[in-house]
């Protein structure tokens, strides 16, 4: 295992786009702190940021896993890339002619993934424990550390999407349009999720049993929008309609495994692709 | 003999292209083979499908004996194939050192190789800032990291220059001498003759012909010969043992051989007889009539 991680580390690590790309996103992730600093002025009335709960435990588990998932497009495009240019360069061909078994080349790049994803997991946990120690109200260890299935939902999340990307990468050989379809797919599944909210389920929100199953938006209903869970926000809620919205916050098993088996879907697709595709 | 590579039955189709037909063959230790062809004869996808890029619609083939699973014994085989591929953004050194991860062999190869085909001192330079016979000696290199079983290259002098194409080829002598058995596909003719011991003959996926190189050189030679009555040279030729059969071309009469025959024994033979030559050649086929008169029929 060590092994295949070497070969792509090194693969991944000497190519200059991909190594200033998979920084970047490293360093921005960390900029997510920098909210702290935020402060608004109107007027006489100020209003800063990291005062607003946002960095309270356990929320702040929730806030920050749904900002940093935002950036995962920094490393979807090395990982896209990773796996399109073994194509463009003919070094797919080469690999298995040197005794890389097509099985240990999709562990290769899956394993890839999923230290990838753990990464940014582990960046996440250590960057908001350490913003959540400083700025959060509530600092009982009971306390800090509840609610930390939205990190596990995080892991998930990413390593669905960049093995989406891999297997994208596979199907398409061509970075550029592998890149292009995921936002033709995604537009797709807005207009799926469009028509059966408005046109056959009308009044009803029954279209979501459907829609969760789509790929894109199984993942994005692991971690649920965090902003109308602040104090701030509800209270504008209740000043406006009366009465809170009550909304479920939760990760939820189900959600996690239909995630888990698009992730099984995509690396066997994957693998069967390669495994069918005369190079 | 010890068999390196065994190939029974194998087929391949592009959906209406059968692109290798019912091909068989086994390659034995220590010879150096030439796989001859024009384009598009199947020469890259039979070397394809055993090196584990293309699949294969029927057939059979084993490395080592079977004894082991085909990207294992690939380890143990070095292969370039068409074009030298390799990550333009790494070094030579590094591109070397991945393929070493790859086949589980030691770093300390790399340099012996790279100097083997005087790249050592481009080791630091990136792969794109390559030329095309750098390219190709660097593949070479990287097909000799693991000290193979087997050497197969693919076209390893497509699109060189005359020094490019003498450099390549000073190499393929060199690992030859040193007992490597080789595998080289090639439609360059006198590259084959100069250094293969066998060869196959490969037109629309099928063998044509498959074994020694001398056994495919018209074997005996022929004589050209001319007399002043031919006829009466044909008589007196027609119950030597060694004659094969004879035609008449262009005013000569062209002699076929079965068994060696010297030009001086033939002469003294006639001589005995009472014909005197007035034009008397021994020749032999090259490889490429031969390779022509076998690809042109049917």
């Amino acid at each position: 295992m060590t092994r295949l991680l070497q070969i792509e580390f090194q693969k991944i690590w000497k190519n200059r786009a991909s190594r200033i790309l998979t920084i970047a996103y490293f360093v921005i992730l960390s900029f997510i702190a920098l909210i702290a600093s935020i402060k608004f002025k109107i007027g006489t009335f100020e209003l800063h940021i990291a005062d607003q709960g946002i960095f309270n435990f356990p929320y702040i588990w929730h806030f920050n896993t749904y900002i940093a998932a935002i950036l995962k497009f920094f490393l979807a495009i090395v990982i896209v890339s990773m796996m399109a240019n073994e194509y463009s360069y003919g070094t797919l061909k080469q690999n298995l002619i040197d005794g890389l078994s097509k099985k240990e080349f999709i562990q290769s790049k899956f394993l890839t993934v999923v230290v990838f994803a753990l990464g940014s997991t582990l960046f996440i946990f250590i960057m908001s424990l350490l913003l959540g120690l400083s700025f959060s109200s509530y600092n009982e260890i009971g306390i800090i550390f509840s609610d930390l299935d939205y990190l596990f939902a995080y892991f998930l999340k990413l390593t669905a999407f960049f093995s989406f990307c891999l297997f994208l990468g596979i199907l398409v050989k061509r970075s550029a349009f592998a890149i292009g379809f995921l936002f033709i797919w995604n537009i797709i599944e807005g207009i799926i999720i469009g028509l059966l909210r408005w046109k056959v389920f009308k009044d009803s929100d029954d279209y979501q049993k459907i829609t969760q199953f789509l790929p894109l938006e199984s993942m994005s209903n692991l971690i649920k929008e965090p902003f109308s869970r602040l104090s701030v926000i509800k209270n504008i809620e209740e000043t406006i309609g009366g009465a809170a919205n009550v909304k479920d916050y939760g990760v939820h098993w189900y959600s996690l495994l239909i995630v888990l088996c698009w992730i099984v879907i995509f690396v066997l697709m994957s693998y069967k692709i390669l495994k069918k595709r005369d190079l | 003999m010890e068999t390196i590579l065994t190939i029974e039955k194998l087929n391949k189709r592009f959906g209406p292209v059968h692109a290798v037909k019912n091909v068989s063959l086994e390659i034995n230790k220590g010879n150096v083979y030439g796989i001859l062809g024009p384009n598009g004869s199947g020469k890259s996808t039979t070397l394809g499908i055993v090196l584990n890029v293309v699949n294969k619609t029927s057939g059979e083939y084993r490395w080592f004996g079977g004894a082991m699973e085909t990207h294992e014994a690939l380890k143990k085989v070095g292969a370039i194939i068409e074009r030298p591929n390799f990550y333009p953004y790494m070094t030579a050194q590094e591109n070397l050192e991945l393929v070493c991860k790859i086949k589980g062999t030691p770093y300390s190869k790399v340099t012996e190789k790279l100097e083997l085909v005087g790249l050592i001192d481009r080791k630091d330079s990136k792969f794109r800032t390559f030329s095309l016979g750098m390219k190709q000696r660097l593949a070479i290199a990287s097909a000799l990291l693991n000290d193979p079983e087997i050497l197969i290259l693919d076209e390893p002098t497509n699109g060189l220059d005359p020094q490019g194409i003498r450099q390549i080829r000073d190499i393929i002598k060199h690992i030859a001498s040193q007992g490597t058995t080789i595998l080289l596909a090639s439609h360059l003719l006198d590259e084959v003759e100069k250094v293969c011991s066998h060869v196959l003959v490969l037109r629309k996926g099928q063998i044509l012909y498959s074994g020694k190189v001398d056994g495919m050189i018209a074997n005996e030679g022929f004589f050209e010969l001319q007399a002043d009555n031919l006829e009466e040279l044909k008589a007196a030729l027609i119950a030597h043992p060694a004659i094969e059969k004879m035609v008449l071309e262009e005013g000569k009469l062209v002699v076929y051989l079965k068994q060696a025959f010297e030009a001086k024994d033939l002469n003294k033979y006639l001589f005995e007889k009472g014909i005197y030559l007035n034009h008397l050649v021994k020749r032999k086929h090259s490889l490429e009539e031969q390779f022509l008169e076998l690809t042109s029929k049917n």
